[in-house]
This record gives structure tokens, sequence and C-alpha cells, in this order.
């Protein structure tokens, strides 16, 4: 049995030295790809590349496999086909003009997406935000919560074979796009949230709806856990793959749901509260197995606990102005723009120059998104541009944590494993 | 400025002071955020200080900075987080503009190992002792560090190579 080197082997047409540099890298794994064995033609090393246009793979994720018969022994994973440089962007925007970018970061819960530019913003730049408009926030981050959740269950669930469940989650996510919709004006990329507050207050349908929503989703979260909990196809698809083990999660540095179901209870709504998580009464769902089921259990309770958090803040929400009423710190409010000469003044200082913290503050503020910590860090340098803004961002993470988590799984079980992890490329590629 | 610090960082700085008092340049808060900046040669000793003794287990990020001046141009930060007090720190370490390298600490959190590839990938600075010291985003073949200060916002004409878009012709 002769064993051979890769890259001898391969003649990429394409961005020959990246292709080369990841074959290169598997390599360094020790893999090698053997000759076919005469007597054995099922006994021989193949390398399989899967994606970046692959349905399973929930966007432009490549993964290179190097299989065995069916079983994975080393993985390589190949990010940044939808690289579009945010960071870059963000250095030649004013800060308000940013945050409509970060909606298409994780376009799957767009509104998480601008509270934490929004918070990190407030925080180098001392804005205070009125209660009402926190508690806006959070009834829009719990609700992206529980679309981005439910779209991870969908393709989850149709990755393991069960395509009907798709169509009911998206049922669900259907409403929530209509809510969205009330809310903000938007149904995908909402961009709601404002530095200072939020854009608009909830009108009285808008309310409505939310409660007619929470009033009927505990009662279809209930028939999911009734079809899937005991269902011996989705366990036996899900118990025991991709195990995370409990040591590893830290140092390998996993976050949200992934980092939960390998035991620790890691939630920044808990650990730094923003808005008014301190104020309402909700639980960590947490677990040891750190499998895909494990996984799977930390999201379903996750959603439950999401809609007692909307419950509360529906409760709670004091009457009062949605946006800070300080005129360098956010955008005056319509009816004074369209009927007084100051109002039209700020709003035109708001959108030429915007918001400037103080030169050389720097900050780092994280929210707690559905996919995990999701944190930004500002470096200002006194103008309405920030110097450098990073964004630290879960699925990023997690996909680190899915190169290490596939080595010695079965190939069968690649794409649920991706879904169990819920990456969206559209924030790790940045 | 006097420092506000909880009694995690108090004995992260009192620690930093008695074991590494000629490696540690700086403390300071911004908004509320505590930054320590180190000397660069000394990163790896210190983070295997700050996981072992201080319990500094969790590394959030590792991120690049370009401040775009004449010496000690780069700056990388790294984002730890003690789970024990959930208090959060960010060391600071700046390398020259000319041929930049760090020691690589993916020896001490493996997570640091992405992160590490995306300041390479991004700003240039190379990681010694890296286990695989790729560009992330960007393929091989392109020559530039797109987050630096001078490389123009609209990018440059002709650094990729672009999939054909008559694929049918030969």
């Amino acid at each position: 049995m002769k064993v051979t080197d890769i890259n001898s082997r391969v003649n990429p047409q394409f961005q020959e030295k990246h292709q080369r540099s990841i074959y290169k890298s598997l390599e360094d794994k020790h893999t090698t790809i053997e000759d076919v064995d005469i007597d054995d033609p099922l006994n021989a090393k193949m390398i399989l590349n899967m994606g970046p246009q692959h349905p399973a793979t929930h966007g432009v994720l490549r993964l290179v496999l190097q299989l065995r018969g069916e079983t994975i022994e080393k993985t390589k994973l190949d990010i940044g086909y939808l690289h579009r440089g945010v960071e870059k962007i963000a250095e030649n925007k004013t800060y308000q003009e940013f945050m409509p970018y970060t909606d298409r970061m994780d376009y799957l819960s767009p509104y998480s997406n601008n509270v934490a530019l929004c918070t990190a913003v407030e925080k180098i730049a001392n804005v205070e935000v009125p209660d009402r408009a926190h508690y806006i926030r959070m009834i829009g981050c719990e609700l992206a919560r529980i679309s981005s959740h439910l779209l991870w269950l969908g393709t989850m669930v149709m990755d393991a074979g069960a395509i009907s469940f798709f169509i009911w989650t998206f049922r669900e996510r259907e409403k929530i796009y209509d809510i969205m919709d009330q809310i903000a004006g938007h149904r995908f990329t909402v961009s709601h949230s404002r530095i200072g507050g939020v854009a608009n207050d909830l009108t009285s349908d808008a309310s409505a709806i939310i409660k007619e929503f929470i009033g009927k989703f505990p009662q279809e979260l209930k028939d999911w856990h009734g079809l899937l909990d005991r269902n011996r196809i989705f366990i036996d698809r899900n118990e025991n793959v991709g195990v995370l083990e409990t040591d590893k999660a830290l140092d390998i540095g996993a976050t949200g749901p992934v980092l939960r179901a390998s035991g620790f209870a890691v939630d920044q709504r808990i650990i730094a509260p923003y808005a008014k998580y301190d104020q309402v009464e909700f639980e960590v769902p947490t677990r040891l197995e750190g499998d895909n089921l494990a996984r799977y259990f930390v999201r379903m309770e996750e959603m439950k606990e999401s809609i007692r958090i909307i419950q509360q803040c529906l409760d709670k929400m004091p009457k009062g102005p949605i946006r800070s009423n300080n005129a360098k710190h956010a955008y005056p409010s319509k009816d004074e723009v369209y009927y007084s000469m100051e109002g039209m003044i700020h709003d035109f200082m708001m959108t030429d120059t915007g918001i400037c913290p103080p030169a050389g503050a720097e900050c780092y503020h994280a929210v707690e998104s559905p996919k995990g910590e999701l944190g930004y860090y500002i470096q200002s340098d006194g103008t309405g541009h920030p110097w450098r803004i990073k964004i630290n961002t879960p699925s990023f993470r997690n996909l680190q944590v899915l190169e290490n988590i596939l080595d010695g799984e079965m190939v069968a079980d690649t794409v649920v494993v991706i879904g169990g992890v819920d990456p969206v490329m559209g924030e790790a590629d940045k | 400025m006097s420092l506000e610090l909880n009694d995690t960082l108090q004995t992260l700085v009192d620690g930093l002071t008695e074991n590494f008092s000629d490696k540690l340049i700086e403390v300071y808060q911004s908004s509320g955020d505590t930054f320590v900046r180190v000397e660069a040669d000394s990163i790896l000793e210190i983070s295997k200080y700050l996981k072992e003794k201080q319990h500094f287990v969790f590394l959030c990020d590792v991120f690049g900075n370009d401040r775009y001046t004449s010496d000690e141009r780069f700056e990388v930060v790294y984002n730890l987080m003690n789970l024990r007090t959930q208090t959060r720190v960010f060391i600071k370490v700046r390398v020259e503009e000319e041929n930049p390298t760090l020691e690589s600490v993916s020896s001490v959190w493996k997570a640091a190992g992405w992160n590490e590839r995306e300041v390479y990938d991004m700003f240039g600075v190379r990681f010694e002792n890296h286990p695989d010291l790729r560009r992330i985003f960007m393929p091989e073949d392109f020559e530039y560090f797109p987050m630096r200060k001078e490389f123009p916002l609209l990018g440059i004409p002709g650094s990729i190579e672009l999939p054909n878009t008559t694929p049918d012709t030969e």
C-alpha cells in the first residue's frame, strides 16, 4: 500500500495558492491519501470537499474532510466566502450610519445586532437611555432570539430528515416577521434601535400581536417537544453526536448555547446585565452532555425563557420617552424636526457628524445574541467615525469548535453537527 | 487618574506588579473597562500566569489595531475573562511596523488559533509557533493586509483572482 501526500496529486485551477495551503494544513494534521487496496477497495482514504455551495452548510461554509470509509478522520474549515470587510466599512461611517450594516451580519436575528452596536456606542459616549426604550429593545431581542432558534430548529430537524418540521417553524417565524413589521416597519432587516433609544414606540397593534404571539407560542413549543423529545429517530441522530466535552469547551472558546450545552452557564444577560435584564426573572438553561441533543434542549428551553421575559417586559414597561432627549446624543423626534428650526439643525448635525465619543476612549460591550456573546470593541479618536470597531462574533468562535468536534464523527452526521452548532456565515465572515 | 479596581482586578494588578514588574507598562481604565499594557516579548509568560494563577481561563477574543504611528504601530489586544468572578480584562501589546511578530498564545488557550489567524490576515502580524498560521478570510493569493489604515476602502483592482464570468468559453 503506497502512501502519498495530497498536494502532489491535486491540480487547483482557481486561486491556486489558497487551495494548496488548505491541503497543506490538512497534511499538517497528518492526512494522507492512500492508493486503493486491491484486496479491499472500500478500505481507502479520500478527501471530500463539501461546500461552499452546499445546501446543508447554512451559507457559504466550506469543509475539507479526510474520510476513511464513512468516518471523518480530519477536518479543515475554509471560511471567508462572505467576507465584506464590515469593520473597514465601519471606520468610514458614522456610528448611526453603520447600524444598518449590523443587520446584515447575523441576518437571522438582526435586532440583537442593532442593540449590540447601540449599547456599545452608548457605553463609550455616556448616553442615557430611557427605561421604556430598554424594555422595547428587550422585547425585540427576545423575539429575535426565538426567530433565530426557530430557523435553527427547522433546518436542524430537516438535516436529520424531517422536512415538514421546517414548514411549521417557518409558519411561526412568519408571525415574528409580522410583529417586526409592526414594531419597526421592516420585516427582515429591522434597523429599529437607535443610539440613545429606539426609532419609534410600540403601537397598540404591535403590543396586541406580541401578546397574541406569546399566548399561542408556548403551545406550539409543547407540540414540538412532544414530537421530538422521545422521537427514536431524532434521538438516534443526535445523541452522542458532535460531543464537546466540558473540560474542553472553555479552552476552545465555545460560546452561547454550544457552551451552555457543555455545562457552563455563561450568559451575558446574567454576567453583565445590560438594558433591564436585571429587572426580569429568567433561567439560563444548561446541560452537561455537550452533544447535539443537549444543544437542542438548551435552545428549546431558551425559547421558553424568552417568552417569559417578553411577558415580564410587557407588564413592567413604563410609559415615557423612547429616545434620549439630549440633542448631542440622539436624533430628535420627527415632530421637532418638522416644526422647529433647532430640531432640524440637530437632525442635520446628527446625520452629518453624528455622536462623537471622547478622543482616545475605548470600550467593549457584549450582549447575548441568540448564537452567543456578541461584543463590540470601539476605539474612538474623538470624531464621529470610529477609529476601530472590532466585532466579536459568536458564529466565528463556534465554527472553530466545529473544526475540532467533527474529527472522529461519521460523514453522515456532518450536516447534523453543523446544524447543531448553528453558524451564520454573514456573522462569521464579517 | 485613579483606578477603580474590584478585588479580582486588584489581585491581577498586584500579581503582575510582583512577578512581572519590568514587563508591566501601564494599567488604565476607559468607559469602565480595564486595560493592561505589557511588553510584547513577555506575552506568552504573562498569558500562562494569568490562566494558571489568576484563573483567566476564558479567552473571548484577540484582535489587532492599527495605531498609524511611526513607532510601535500595531497593537494586539487579548480579551480575557475570569469566570469565577466574571471579570473582564484586556491585555495589550504593541509591535513595530517592520516585520511585526509575536509569540502565539494558542498553546495556552486553544481558542486563540483562529483569532490570531484573523489578526495575521487583517494586519500582517505574524505569530510564532502557531499551529496553522494561514489567512482566514482572504485567500492565500492575496498580498495585502486590508485592515491597515493605508489600504483603500474601495480595495485594489486586480489584487484578487475572480471567477471567470463566461465559464462556458475556454
